[in-house]
């Protein structure tokens, strides 16, 4: 019987050498003349075991892991080799989650429409074929699904919106803008699963009745983007894109877009902006995108992890989605683990994970073996906060009742060397930076805020600029048409409110 | 960046072919980004030449034109370095000391964030994530990724 060995063809375990030891790989099989062969998958998100290495054998999917080039001729020879993880399955990092939407990725090729479908792919599809739309509709809102992407909005509720506004054309726009510091949850989805976005966006075409989507992708992502087009001409040529999907007599196809290096672009209307191939400018709501969105149509606009949701909710139902989670946060929730921790990566798990399980027992601690003082969770315009509040369970309302958001899922790790002054500097600089120019305080409010902390941080009067801060913070939440202004004060305040002695140089 | 006449890598502007370009792709839905991102990637930049020539194809002002590429950061006014690298100073990498970094680097390259070299060989610029923040501190050298790097890792893949 053939062997055979994986390897993740995903960016991250790319970046820490993947590809040398696949060639190392390679060139050991033809050595040996063995019977084997060697897939590229995408990564299980146990990043610091990147590159790792998988054997498949009777019993399982044996791993090592962190593996290089001079470790590969070993593993041929010993399987208790130092780099030995045992069974993959049965390390307690991946074995303790629930993995649904990534429940493929790092098991498939990404670009095997035929595995993909081994694996459970295109069952949600198939289901939802045979479903009337608004009955698709239905199924979202009942699952409790909620957007993704940062605001937290009903999923199932925009799709009904869009598909409640009569029009000849509609889109279906994937947000895979992903810019926030800590998040790469959408990047090693497209890379490792791309066909369940795909299927998620043409569950949502049929659902609404639009014909068209686009995916925005960050051009900080060359590798995603690749292999999204790549999985795009294979969804073409087996019937998953096209006039008639699977043999249906419905019709769907779509376009790759690059982003051109704009956090802002990650905001909806921004998005839509550069789609049509303007300065990325906020627009104004109302009107929704959801009723006037891509020119001028109606569009649902999604994160990739809230379309890529859709199939699993669409295969076995709203109830069984909905039974995960806690409070009206539904469903499972891919949480990225970065920054300054021994064991980083993607932990997907229903809603309701205390902070602490997901930094210490997940993340073991930090990477540099001090303590752990601060995490920002949510992105660039989440909050900073200390350890006395890690018992705060992951749930989107818990976490804005203690002045916090979940964002993303993105959580950044930091030891006891931060300076948390010199983190909320950088969020001003960060909203100066990224700016539309739209508003006056986000604009210039931005820069004053930054020299503002530079005064704190010289010891200049600190007491009437922390003041001054505070004030500009103000105008900030309140004079923003978007959450990049508004939501700035976020990591500023809870900087300066749970770690004051780092604003006070007396 | 760097606004030298005669850059190493300059190409001869071709308007022709960035017409020819435009006019291929301007029946896209939404064709500027993507003819924008094709003439930075054929050219290594946008010429100032270019922009009047899209203008014309698309129908729309040169201010118009010339507005979105000034919005967005990837468009270049001049050519970049033979090398590119392009590294994360977002919060995770800062986690893990890429502020330290970033000033070996500019010390071990001879150029500072943002700008060229003045041989035209490196360009060192920012980026606000990558998506690596498991295996920060991340930089993207001539569209490679990589992570968990060091001063004398980045050396030895830029190439020096
Ligand atoms: C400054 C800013 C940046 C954003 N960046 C992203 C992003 O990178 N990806 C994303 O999905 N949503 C982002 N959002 C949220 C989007 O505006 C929007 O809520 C989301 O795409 C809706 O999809 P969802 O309901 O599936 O989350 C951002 C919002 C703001 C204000
Ligand atoms: S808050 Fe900032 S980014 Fe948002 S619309 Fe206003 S100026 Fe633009
Ligand atoms: S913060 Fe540097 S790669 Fe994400």
């Amino acid at each position: 019987m053939t062997l055979v060995i994986t390897i993740p063809d995903d960016a991250a375990a790319l970046s820490v050498g993947a590809d040398e030891v696949a060639w190392a790989i390679l060139s050991e099989i033809s050595q040996r003349g063995l019977d084997a062969k060697l897939v590229r998958t995408g990564s299980r998100g146990l990043m610091w075991l990147e590159p790792l290495v998988e054997f498949a054998t009777s019993e399982g999917r044996m791993g090592f892991g962190p593996v290089n080039v001079a470790d590969v001729a070993g593993l041929f020879d010993d399987p208790a080799h130092e780099k030995s993880l045992g069974l993959v399955e049965d390390i307690p990092w991946l074995k303790s989650q629930q993995r649904l939407t990534f429940a493929r990725c790092g098991i498939t090729d990404p670009l095997s429409l035929a595995d993909y479908q081994a694996h459970g792919g295109l069952e949600g599809l198939r289901r939802a074929l045979q479903m009337a739309p608004p009955d698709i509709v239905q199924e979202v809102v009942d699952s409790g699904l909620r957007g993704r992407g940062g605001a937290g909005f009903p999923t199932g509720i925009k799709w009904r919106t869009v598909a409640d506004t009569p029009a000849d054309q509609k889109y279906i726009v994937c947000n895979a803008d992903e810019g926030d510091s800590g998040t790469f949850a959408d990047r090693m989805l497209m890379e490792g699963d791309p066909f369940l976005l795909l299927e998620g966006m043409v569950i949502a075409g049929v659902a609404v009745g639009a014909s068209k989507g686009f995916i925005y992708i960050r051009s900080e992502y060359p590798h995603a983007i690749s292999k999204m087009r790549r999985a795009m001409a294979a969804a073409r040529d087996g019937g998953l894109l096209g006039p008639k999907i699977l043999n249906s007599s419905f019709a769907f196809d779509l376009e790759i877009r690059v982003g051109a290096g704009a956090y802002i672009c990650g905001e909806e209307t921004s998005l839509l902006e550069s789609l049509e191939g303007r300065r990325g400018q906020v627009r104004p709501k109302p009107p929704l995108p959801a009723i006037a969105g891509l020119f001028g149509q109606p569009t649902v606009i999604n994160n990739v992890l809230s379309l890529a949701a859709a199939p699993t909710i669409l295969a076995k139902g709203a109830a069984f989605y909905r039974d995960y989670g806690m409070g009206r946060s539904r469903g499972t929730m891919p949480i990225q683990l970065a920054g300054n921790v021994r064991h980083g990566g993607l932990i997907e798990r229903a809603f309701g994970l205390s902070l602490r399980e997901i930094i210490e027992d997940y993340g073991g601690g930090t990477f540099s073996g001090g303590p752990v003082r601060a995490a920002q969770v949510g992105g660039p315009l989440g909050a900073y906060w200390p350890p006395e509040l890690f018992d705060t369970p992951f749930d989107y309302e818990t976490f804005a009742s203690k002045s916090g958001m979940i964002g993303h899922g993105g959580i950044v790790v930091f030891d006891d060397t931060v300076d948390m002054a010199r983190q909320a500097r950088f969020a001003m600089e960060f909203c100066a930076l990224e700016s539309c120019g739209k508003c006056t305080p986000c604009r210039i409010g931005s820069t004053r805020g930054a020299e503002t902390i530079d005064r704190i941080i010289r010891g200049e009067r600190p007491g009437e600029n922390r003041a001054l801060l505070r004030d500009l913070c103000e105008v900030l939440r309140d004079g923003s048409l978007c959450a990049l202004g508004g939501l700035t004060p976020m990591p500023v305040l809870s900087a300066l409110d749970h770690f004051p002695e780092d604003f006070d140089v007396s | 960046m760097s606004t030298r006449a005669n850059h190493p890598l300059q190409k001869d502007f071709n308007g022709h072919a960035v017409r020819e370009l435009a006019t291929r792709m301007k029946q896209m839905d939404g064709p500027l980004l993507p003819i924008l991102h094709a003439v930075n990637e054929q050219f290594g930049y946008v010429d100032e030449r270019a922009l009047p020539v899209i203008a014309d194809v698309l129908n729309l002002t040169r201010a118009e034109v010339q507005g979105v590429v000034s919005f967005y950061h990837d468009f270049r006014r001049t050519p970049a370095g033979r090398h590119v690298v392009k590294i994360c100073r977002a919060e995770a990498c800062q986690a893990m000391g890429a502020e330290r970094l970033i000033g070996d680097m500019e010390t071990a390259l001879g150029v500072k964030l943002g700008e060229t070299r003045a041989d035209g060989q490196i360009t060192f610029e920012p980026v606000y994530c990558l998506g690596n923040c498991a295996l920060s501190p991340a930089a993207l050298i001539d569209g490679q990724l990589h992570g968990r790097l060091n001063a004398a890792a980045a050396l030895a893949l830029a190439g020096k």
